[in-house]
């Protein structure tokens, strides 16, 4: 059953369409993804749902409760800021504690509580500390203790670690998935970063242009791309241009020198994508020849000129031999790596 | 060779500095080295000036209770002033950031405009509408029956306080604006999603970071009052004087000029003094603010 609900919901600014016809079923305790490029509207959605922003159209519900009639100050939920919105005056402990305040928790109780939600975030003394005074990590860290520590019905976390660098962002992303789900707090991560998406989350939502493109778990999303839109924005993919021909029996999808059975439901021109570490160098399949050989460690990359255009392969540095920058090979794959698609226009 | 670079290097900020440095005590150090030399100098209605070092100036205004007085109501004035500035341009402030674009853009105009007219002629449009029995507004509330005498206004401490804070009103509203602008756009939400209704978000959030800012403007508004002339001139006259009206007065007209430069020098210093006091007082109080 559904715990927090968006109905078909849009928004727009004057003529401009921002979010449109979302709808969305947030199970209690899941942890939510709205992924997507900058400026696609998951800001806009996230203020919705935590009532900044009015929508236009559509219904958000709360366990069957109309959230939209609610006063944001009203609806219970914690919010983590992009920015952290930390009250600069206060100190780590007085921020934590201001939501409590606000909700008349006795004072010796509030102090426990404030104590034990630092503690968590691994800020346990750390109280009398100002924000300014503190790193970008820690700040994060006391926005989440203060978004935390009101046990929200469901947690938004607005690009929360877009601001800190690489390692610590792992660390973090690591730590918040712990948190969640030691709370099970159900909580919507607003990201533009796909591995964060991937890492964190239960299902994806990912957006383009202020529609939803894809519903999924992460492993959904990313072999089983329901556009080219979600296949190019999740990881590295190749798009080859495919036709199904009707003329052979059984009916074969034909994409340069490889085919394969085609699949059902489909005619005439598809494109077919596949991920770079699903494709292997073999006897037979589409020609190629190798333009670029990179060595990273754990795995090769490697950039071919295919009869269907550019292409890259990734493959796992197993200690075989691989081959050498301008040697011919044969691409090939399993059809159930791939996905197809009708392909429209040219 | 490297050490006549650097030797170079290092005269190279006095170097260009000086003609600045120059022009600095040139026409700001020195003027104000002999004002001070001049307090302790003598005068006689008809000997005129004496260069002799004596405290006698500096006697008189210590003993003197018209000094005393003079120098409180200069100081209440410009307290009284900073006060109103502060009460109508934080908030003043306030609304202004919250409106959106174009509404934002005229009204910072409206409120800086008069930075463009001249204080005189401002001062002089109070004295037009509340000056005596021909004051526009005077005649219009006595002609409605609403009051019986005009509002004393002109050679008022009341006048003098309102026409300051109207002069000084913009820059209050700039000093609280500037600090406005430094607040997380996201605090009022955050605030909010924590369960803070509007009261709560302004008194517990929004006052105490804009406070610096506040304050800010009020030591200026505050220097500022303190010294001010045109303003206290037009609307105090030689009835109601404050320290810059008296020392213009002593300059100009009785032409005691040590006399009138021990009073610059005496509201200088207690200005210093104050100014570099609170200043000290703000920036302990709001570290944390303005980190
Ligand atoms: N208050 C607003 N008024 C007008 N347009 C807005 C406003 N807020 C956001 N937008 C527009 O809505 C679009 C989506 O913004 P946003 O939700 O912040 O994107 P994202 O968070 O995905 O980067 C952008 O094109 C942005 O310019
Ligand atoms: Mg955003």
């Amino acid at each position: 059953m559904a715990y927090l609900e968006l109905d078909r919901v849009a928004k727009q600014f004057g003529a401009q369409t921002v979010v449109d016809d979302f709808s969305l079923a947030v199970g209690k305790g899941e942890f939510i993804s709205f992924l997507g490029p900058s400026g696609c509207g998951k800001t806009t959605t996230l203020q919705m749902i935590a009532g900044f922003l009015d929508p236009t159209r559509g219904a958000i519900r709360l366990e069957d409760k109309d959230l939209t009639a609610i006063h944001p100050a009203k609806r219970g939920l914690g919010i983590v800021f992009q920015s952290y919105a930390l009250f600069p005056h206060m100190t780590a402990a007085e921020n934590v504690a201001f939501g409590l305040e606000m909700r008349n928790v006795p004072r010796a109780d509030r102090a426990e509580r404030v104590r034990a939600a630092l503690a968590m975030v691994g800020l346990a003394g750390y109280e009398d500390r100002h924000p300014r005074r503190m790193s970008g990590g820690q700040q994060q860290r006391v926005a989440l203790a203060r978004a935390l520590v009101i046990k929200p019905s469901v947690l938004l976390l607005d690009e929360p670690l877009s601001n800190l660098d690489a390692k610590l962002r792992e660390e973090m992303q690591i730590e918040l998935r712990q948190i969640q789900r030691t709370i099970g707090t159900t909580t919507i991560l607003v990201t533009h970063d796909q591995n964060e998406a991937m890492s964190l989350s239960d299902r994806i939502v990912v957006m383009s242009q202020g529609r939803i493109e894809q519903i999924g778990t992460p492993q959904e999303t990313y072999e089983k791309p329901a556009s080219a839109f979600v296949s190019q924005f999740l990881g590295k993919t190749n798009d080859f241009a495919g036709t199904i021909d009707r003329t052979a029996t059984p009916v074969r999808l034909v994409a340069g020198s490889w085919s394969a059975p085609a699949p059902a439901g489909l005619s005439g021109p598809v494109t077919v994508s596949i991920r770079p570490e699903r494709i292997g160098f073999g006897d037979a399949g589409l020609g190629a020849k190798i333009l670029t050989r990179i060595f990273q460690g754990n795995h090769w990359l490697f950039q071919c000129d295919s009869e269907c255009g550019p292409a890259i392969v990734i493959r796992q540095n197993d200690g075989k031999p691989q081959p050498t920058e301008g040697e011919a090979v044969r691409l090939t794959w399993r059809p159930e790596d791939m996905s197809v698609r009708a392909r429209t226009g040219g | 060779m490297s050490t006549v670079a650097e030797e170079r290097n290092a005269r190279a900020p006095w170097a260009l500095t000086a003609p600045a440095l120059m022009l600095f005590v040139g026409v700001l150090l020195i003027p104000l080295a002999m004002t001070v030399m001049l307090s302790f100098h003598d005068w006689g209605q008809y000997k005129g000036i004496e260069p002799v070092f004596i405290l006698k100036n500096w006697q008189e205004i210590a003993t003197d209770p018209y000094y005393a007085e003079m120098f409180r109501r200069t100081f209440r004035i410009a307290i009284l002033t900073t006060l109103l500035t502060a009460l109508l341009g934080a908030p003043e402030a306030y609304i202004l950031n919250r409106m959106s674009g174009r509404w934002k853009s005229f009204f910072l105009l409206v409120i800086l405009g008069p930075l463009l007219i001249s204080v005189v002629a401002r001062t002089l449009g109070w004295a037009l509408l509340f000056g005596g029995n021909n004051g526009l507004v005077n005649k219009l509330l006595m002609s409605l029956g609403v009051i019986r005498s005009p509002i004393p206004f002109m050679f008022t401490e009341t006048g003098m306080v309102v026409a300051l804070a109207h002069v000084m009103m913009p820059f209050m509203v700039l000093s609280v604006w500037a600090a406005l602008q430094r607040l997380d756009p996201q605090i009022e939400n955050a605030a909010m999603s924590l369960g803070a209704g509007p009261v709560t978000i302004i008194r517990r959030i929004i006052m105490p970071q804009i406070m610096p800012g506040v304050l800010s403007g009020a030591i200026i508004v505050f220097s500022l009052s303190a010294s001010a002339f045109a303003t206290p001139a037009i609307i105090g006259g030689r009835r109601l004087k404050v320290a810059a009206t008296l020392a213009y007065d002593e300059f100009l007209n009785t032409l005691n000029w040590p006399l009138g430069a021990a009073v610059a020098t005496l509201l200088l210093v207690a200005l210093v003094l104050i100014v570099v006091g609170s200043n000290a007082l703000i920036e302990r109080r709001y570290a944390e603010v303005f980190r």
